[in-house]
């Protein structure tokens, strides 16, 4: 099952960052352990240099990511076929559960490096490096996660038996079945839809209010909403968005939509929600750092940046998600 | 923005300075991508053909096993098989392989009542009468025959048998036809010498998709020395073995990227006394590290964009439209009749993204290391020589 080209190329890519955020991690430890701004040694000046290469592999590492996180979704997505009863990545996934967990590891890993690299954005502007040692302690958990993501790539792809016969999302996301996935299926779509609309529009607004006050409360509240929307977002896609798309009133996979039959809109809508979340959950994650001195002004400054940010994604995921819903053939 | 752009021009300026150093790597490179696209491709196209035939394929075919072993299947069986219920026809098929001493070649026979959907393609007739056939386009070629002229055949008791060809199949679906010889029903059993009543196999179309899987069970259940195959596993089974060729020819050209890795590492690590003087002038009139970098990082996406373009574009013309004739081979499998077949050219947005990912991520590897040492030179220490 390994030699298929795209697994091929997942697990070679997976097995390249691996081994950079590696390197990566070790120079971290040393910086770690050495790191004296105060001090004007040799040794200091070349952790000083070294950084500039930890932050350019972990860029590298964050892009492979990024683009393996689509490849991966996409092989999944073809090689259904090779199983007895699957119909998308569904069916894939749950031929080899562990898939599942490659692809949880996958989102973490994303926002993971995506705050990594903004972290190291802000320190690097600042010209004592006041978040030198967190920054490379927190860069080992990313390297750990990075390895696990490779395991269970390779255990999942390595377990796929061709002659197993898997459920589709027709079993798993149904209305009468149990577990999560059925629940979130069963959610009515009309108050979800109410819901899905005043949580962006409450995003949008605090945002705005963000960009207006200087205030910490309005900061942790966008975060805490960035998070609520990914998951009410998630839960939407399921509930109703999915059903709009496919036109479809039972069908509720959140997989199906990366398929060609729906011109594969699964991509701009999952990539523009990502982002939304990611630039909505900036700011709160940011604001105890402003107590250092030598960071408030550049954060400041970025913070306005991460928050049009953050209201251009959900306009764009909401548009995405809303077209079907208005312009298309399904009335509910 | 702005600044990107900038460093970008200055890089192309001064890849371009640098010339043979820059075309030595995007030749290898270029080499490399198109090897790898070329299998991609071709075994692409492969899958796509396959599945396109497969698509008018009887949705099950029933084999009679005996001793593990393909036998010929007993006429009655058909009945069986008809009264199942979702069944819409089952038919008998007669065909068989024939060895061609004289081509050294394999045909196809193929009696003429049997299913033949997606043949449409014929210049000339079908065998309608004893003594007639339709002939492939590989076997007229090889045989130097056309229509209106006569094949002799050896039969099953060493005797040579004359056939008129009434038809030959045009090259268009000649996946298919290549190796085909079609006989009358009648000619082709006395031919192969067949037990009366009794037929190579059973083409079985079902009403209902949905129930393939079911009707091949109780088949199996009801006939149990048969062995039912169907659509779907044929399908599945081709996918699995061209996946399974391409990886394979992957892995070994894999081989190849690592040497190529081990060069771009090796070009990227010798900078010269010339261009560590650049980067120390740089550094000098107000570029710092992180902009060395930026700048190595678009010379690195310049170098790999351009191989990789070059390089699908070669494995492009390779395969479509010079037939794939270095790597056809091996991916094909063996046969001595095999179609010389035109591939559709068409290009998969995933094929591109795998190329990618398995081409530009090691090379961005290679060179990151590389990249940073050079950004990291001190102007003063270069200035000074």
């Amino acid at each position: 099952m390994i030699l298929h080209p795209g697994i091929l190329a997942l697990i070679a890519g997976s097995f390249i960052v691996f081994i950079m955020m590696l390197y990566a991690s070790i120079l971290g430890i040393r910086i770690i352990t050495r790191w004296d701004i105060r001090s004007s040694s040799e040794e200091q000046l070349t952790l000083e240099k070294k950084t500039y290469l930890v932050s350019s592999i972990i860029k590298y590492a964050l892009g492979f990511e990024i683009i393996s996180g689509l490849l991966y979704i996409y092989t999944v997505d073809d090689i259904y076929r090779l199983f007895v009863g699957a119909m998308c990545s569904t069916g894939s996934l749950n031929a080899n559960p562990v898939g599942w967990y490659a692809l949880y590891t996958k989102i973490i890993i994303f926002f993971a490096s995506s705050i990594w690299i903004a972290l190291n954005n802000i320190d690097l502007k600042a010209e004592d490096y006041p978040l030198a040692k967190p920054k490379y302690i927190a860069m080992i958990f990313i390297t750990l996660l990075v390895g696990l993501d490779l395991y269970f790539l390779v255990s999942y792809f390595s377990g796929l038996r061709p002659e197993i016969i898997t459920s589709c999302c027709g079993s798993l996301f149904s209305e009468s079945g149990t577990g999560m996935a059925a629940d979130l299926a069963a959610l009515p779509p009309k108050p979800m839809i109410r819901l899905f609309y005043i949580t962006a529009l409450f995003f949008i607004g605090t945002a705005l209010l963000c960009l207006k006050y200087k205030s910490g409360f309005l900061r942790y509240a966008i975060t805490f909403l960035a998070v609520f929307s990914f998951l009410v977002s998630m839960a939407s896609i399921i509930s109703f968005i999915s059903l709009y798309i496919y036109e479809m009133p039972s069908h509720h996979c959140p997989f199906d939509v990366f398929q060609k039959n729906y011109h594969f809109i699964g991509y701009p809508l999952y990539i523009s929600l990502f982002c939304w979340v990611f630039f909505g959950l900036l700011p709160g994650i940011f604001q105890p750092l402003k107590r250092i001195s030598s960071l408030t002004e550049e954060i400041e400054r970025s913070e306005k940046k991460w928050l049009s940010l953050g209201i251009v994604f959900t306009v764009v995921f909401v548009c995405i998600a809303s077209w079907p819903v208005i312009f298309g053939n399904l009335g509910l | 923005m702005i600044r990107h752009l900038k460093i970008l021009e200055y890089a192309l300026s001064s890849l371009v300075r640098r010339k043979f150093k820059n075309l030595s790597i995007i030749v290898v490179y270029t080499l490399t991508i198109s090897v790898l696209a070329s299998i991609l491709f071709l075994t692409h196209s492969l899958k796509l053909e396959a599945s396109n035939i497969l698509l008018e394929a009887p949705d099950v075919i029933v084999q009679k096993i005996s001793a593990g072993r393909h036998d010929l299947i007993p006429a009655e069986y058909i009945t069986k098989i008809r009264d199942i219920p979702g069944v819409g026809t089952a038919k008998p098929r007669y065909w068989g392989y024939y060895y061609d001493a004289l081509t050294h070649s394999n045909y196809t026979l193929l009696g003429s009542d049997s299913n033949l959907t997606g043949l449409s393609l014929l210049k000339g007739s079908m065998p309608s009468d004893s003594g007639q056939c339709a002939i492939g386009k590989g076997v007229s070629d090889v045989r130097l025959t056309g229509i209106g002229r006569e094949m002799i055949l050896v039969d099953s008791k060493n005797t040579g048998v004359v056939f008129t060809i009434v038809g030959v199949f045009s090259s268009e679906s000649s996946l298919l036809t290549n190796d085909l010889v079609i006989l009358e029903k009648e000619d082709l059993i006395k031919f192969f010498g067949l037990k009366a009543g009794s037929a190579t196999d059973i083409a079985v179309k079902v009403h209902n998709e949905n129930e393939v899987q079911t009707v091949a069970g109780k088949i199996k259940q009801l006939l149990p020395d048969t062995r039912p195959i169907t659509k779907s596993e044929i399908i599945r089974t081709y996918d699995t073995v061209f996946n399974w060729r391409s990886g394979m020819m992957l892995t070994i050209f894999s081989s190849a990227l690592i040497a190529f890795c081990i060069l771009a590492w090796d070009k990227a690590t010798g900078i010269s006394a010339e261009e560590k003087q650049e980067i120390g002038i740089l550094k000098a009139i107000g570029w710092d590290t992180g902009d060395i970098l930026v700048l190595k990082f678009w010379e690195g996406i310049v170098v790999s964009l351009t191989s990789f373009l070059l390089g699908i574009i070669a494995a492009f013309i390779h395969v479509f439209f010079l037939g794939a004739t270095i790597l056809a081979p091996v991916i094909k499998g063996w046969s001595v009749l095999f179609p010389d077949f035109r591939f559709v050219p068409y290009i998969d947005l995933y094929q591109i993204f795998v190329m990618g990912f398995l081409t530009i991520a090691p090379y961005i590897a290679s060179t990151v290391i590389p990249s940073w040492k050079a950004s990291v030179t001190d102007p003063e220490n270069v200035m000074r020589g």
